[in-house]
């Protein structure tokens, strides 16, 4: 899970805007101050201490123990734990927010481990990189491989991301199971956001992420 | 086989630890019979006292007290010379000037817990009633009776919330308790390598130590200070057994290996050929000059009994529904005998319970014993851990508020 919070990778590091990640400013700002987070493989802890740093009540889960000790070390309330099989002992509105940011691709059971966000939160804010980013499309296009990029430059036989899937995949996902998009965003390489103004096919095609503030459906 | 040696009789004789049993080279507060201690096998317990040691000052607030709860063989003697073995206290790695539980910056307690043999009530003190020491007519104690006896000493000390409960193994045991039992009174907890329930395993591991002393002819049914005597052949067995546990095979590899004790070639006997074995015998003859027999039964006893979620209909979440404290939970990779599936299993609870929790997993091949060793990651986190309760509870660097 660290591997995917780190991201983007050394390669094209993400801008930053007062010492942190406009990815993780974005996400901070979806979320309502006051409220009650879990960060699901939240890495270093960087997101959380931001949030803290706005009055919200974070708690985490992270895969790798140097994670879990950085992260304990900075006074954050981190666990170690995973993604696909510790989400089942957490109870329902157990928080206000669960975030799973760029670890979605890297889950064993992304369906399952997206009904249990919304199980355990009451919205879930989600990213992932997209595999519709025209870099991707045009390294099988043309050169025929499984596209490695500077933010995913594993190949295909060592990477821990199983599951990767566009943003146009992951809104049919959203729609299969009865969640609704509150806020989506796209970014671009440089965790820039894609004008909002644009189709979604332009997003599909440029956004080099997508993050997601996500709510039950009607009649969930 | 002229060369068999049993283990040797300890050098001290047993008045040292005896004295220390009801007058302890420390700070004494007695209850007496109107202040019984209400025991889990429904004894009242009355008079008792309880020995304990204190470090640094309690600030204007009262907010900066931290209680150190001691593991199975230790004692109050957390940070000062021990008075009978004359070693350094058992847990300079983690308190002291400069390191993570500061006597400059906090209030530290630690207590003899009851059951102990060194000042607080236990089988080794003089029962009031007949003039001879308690011996098996001791009532059996638990962990809760040992945190109850506590929470009297805090209430006796004016301090009405812990700023943090620590402790490792039986100390760990005692840091849930008192979570469970008095949330409001617990702002924060450092849990290390414990459980929320002693598992059949370390039951049966007790269970040999028990026998072990009991097999020894010179326990006499428990009165052997009346006779005159000391299990001490029995009580090192014990301790060698238990100490095996609180190790790891990695560790014992590396520290011994199969290298031979002062010779080059086996003896062809049953000595102590090999540095383990020599290891070993230190360990428990070192042990039975300090510590009291029956103590040792009486607390193993209360470690077996220990369950919190028996407490509270099975579910262990609903001892934590509601709390407020902030716990930290720290496991060591190469502990067995409080394994992390153990800590894992609190740690769930506690998520259940939407307590906030922090937990890490120590990478280490120290064993269970790594908590009470340097190992540094394990105090730069029980440092931070504290640093950040501390901001949480208003206090500064100096302690105050």
């Amino acid at each position: 899970m660290s591997m995917q919070q780190t991201l983007p990778l050394p390669g094209v590091a993400p801008e930053r805007t007062g010492g942190y990640r406009r990815d993780h400013l974005l996400v901070a700002e979806m979320v309502q101050p006051g409220s009650r987070v879990l960060d699901v493989g939240c890495g270093d802890g960087e997101l959380l201490q931001l949030l803290e740093s706005r009055g919200i009540d974070g708690r985490g889960i992270e895969l790798s123990r140097e994670g879990v000790n950085g992260c304990v070390a900075k006074g954050l309330a981190v666990v170690q734990g995973d993604a696909d099989t510790d989400l089942v002992n957490y109870p329902d509105d157990a928080f206000d927010y669960v975030i799973l940011s760029q670890t979605l691709q890297a889950t064993r059971q992304p369906k399952v481990v997206l009904e249990n966000l919304l199980r355990i939160g009451q919205r879930a804010i989600v990213s992932f990189p997209n595999f519709g980013f025209w870099k991707m499309r045009l390294q099988l296009l043309i050169g025929g491989h499984m596209p490695r990029t500077e933010n995913l430059p594993a190949s295909w036989y060592d990477t821990s991301n199983i599951h990767f899937c566009t943003i146009k995949d992951f809104v049919e996902l959203c729609e299969q199971i009865n969640v609704k998009m509150e806020r989506a965003v796209a970014l671009d390489l440089y965790g820039r956001p894609v004008p909002l103004n644009l189709p979604w096919w332009v997003w599909n095609m440029f956004g080099e992420q997508g993050v997601f503030l996500l709510s039950r459906g009607a009649g969930k | 086989m002229s060369n068999v040696r049993p283990i040797p009789s300890p050098q001290t004789q047993s008045d040292d630890r005896a004295h220390e049993a009801d007058h302890p080279s420390s700070l004494l507060a007695k209850f007496g019979m109107d202040q019984p201690l209400k025991l889990d096998c429904g004894v009242d317990l009355a008079p008792f006292q309880i020995a304990y040691q204190t470090y640094g000052e309690l600030n204007a607030d009262k907010s900066n007290a931290i209680l150190i709860c001691h593991a199975l063989t230790g004692d109050q003697h957390v940070n000062n010379i021990h008075p009978v073995t004359g070693k350094p206290g058992w847990w300079d790695t983690m308190v002291g000037a400069g390191k993570p539980i500061d006597p400059d910056k906090y209030f530290i307690i630690c207590s003899n817990v009851i059951g102990g043999c060194m000042g607080s009530t236990g089988p080794a003190s003089l029962n009031p009633a007949t003039g001879k020491v308690w011996g098996l007519d001791f009532p059996i104690i638990t962990i809760p009776d040992m945190v109850r006896a506590q929470a009297m000493l805090i209430d006796r000390l004016g301090i009405t919330t812990l700023f943090c409960v620590v402790g490792g193994s039986m100390g760990g045991m005692q840091v849930l308790q008192w979570t469970a039992a008095y949330p409001e009174r617990v702002f924060s907890t450092l849990a290390i390598a414990c459980s929320t329930r002693h598992s059949a395993q370390n039951i049966a591991f007790h269970e040999l130590g028990r026998q072990a002393v009991m097999a020894d002819p010179d326990w006499r049914g428990g009165r052997y200070v009346d006779e005159d005597t000391h299990p001490h052949r029995g009580l090192a067995v014990a301790r060698m057994a238990a100490h095996i546990t609180y190790l790891s095979d990695a560790a014992l590899h590396r520290k011994f290996g199969r290298r031979m004790q002062d010779r080059e070639l086996p003896t062809f006997s049953f000595d102590a050929d090999f540095q383990v074995e020599s290891y070993l015998r230190y360990q428990g003859s070192s042990f039975v000059e300090r510590f009291d027999a029956n103590s040792y039964l009486y607390l193993t006893r209360a470690m077996d009994y220990f369950d919190i979620a028996a407490d509270h209909n099975g579910v262990l979440a609903k001892a934590f529904t509601g709390i407020k404290t902030r716990f930290c939970v720290v496991s060591f990779t190469s502990d067995w005998l409080f394994p992390t599936s153990e800590s894992r299993a609190l740690v769930h609870a506690l998520n259940a319970s939407s307590a906030r929790v922090s937990f890490a997993e120590i990478e280490t091949d120290r064993g269970h014993d790594a908590f009470l060793l340097d190992v540094p990651e394990f105090l730069e986190i029980s440092r931070a851990f504290l640093q950040a309760a501390g901001k949480a509870r208003g206090l500064k660097d100096d302690g105050q508020s």
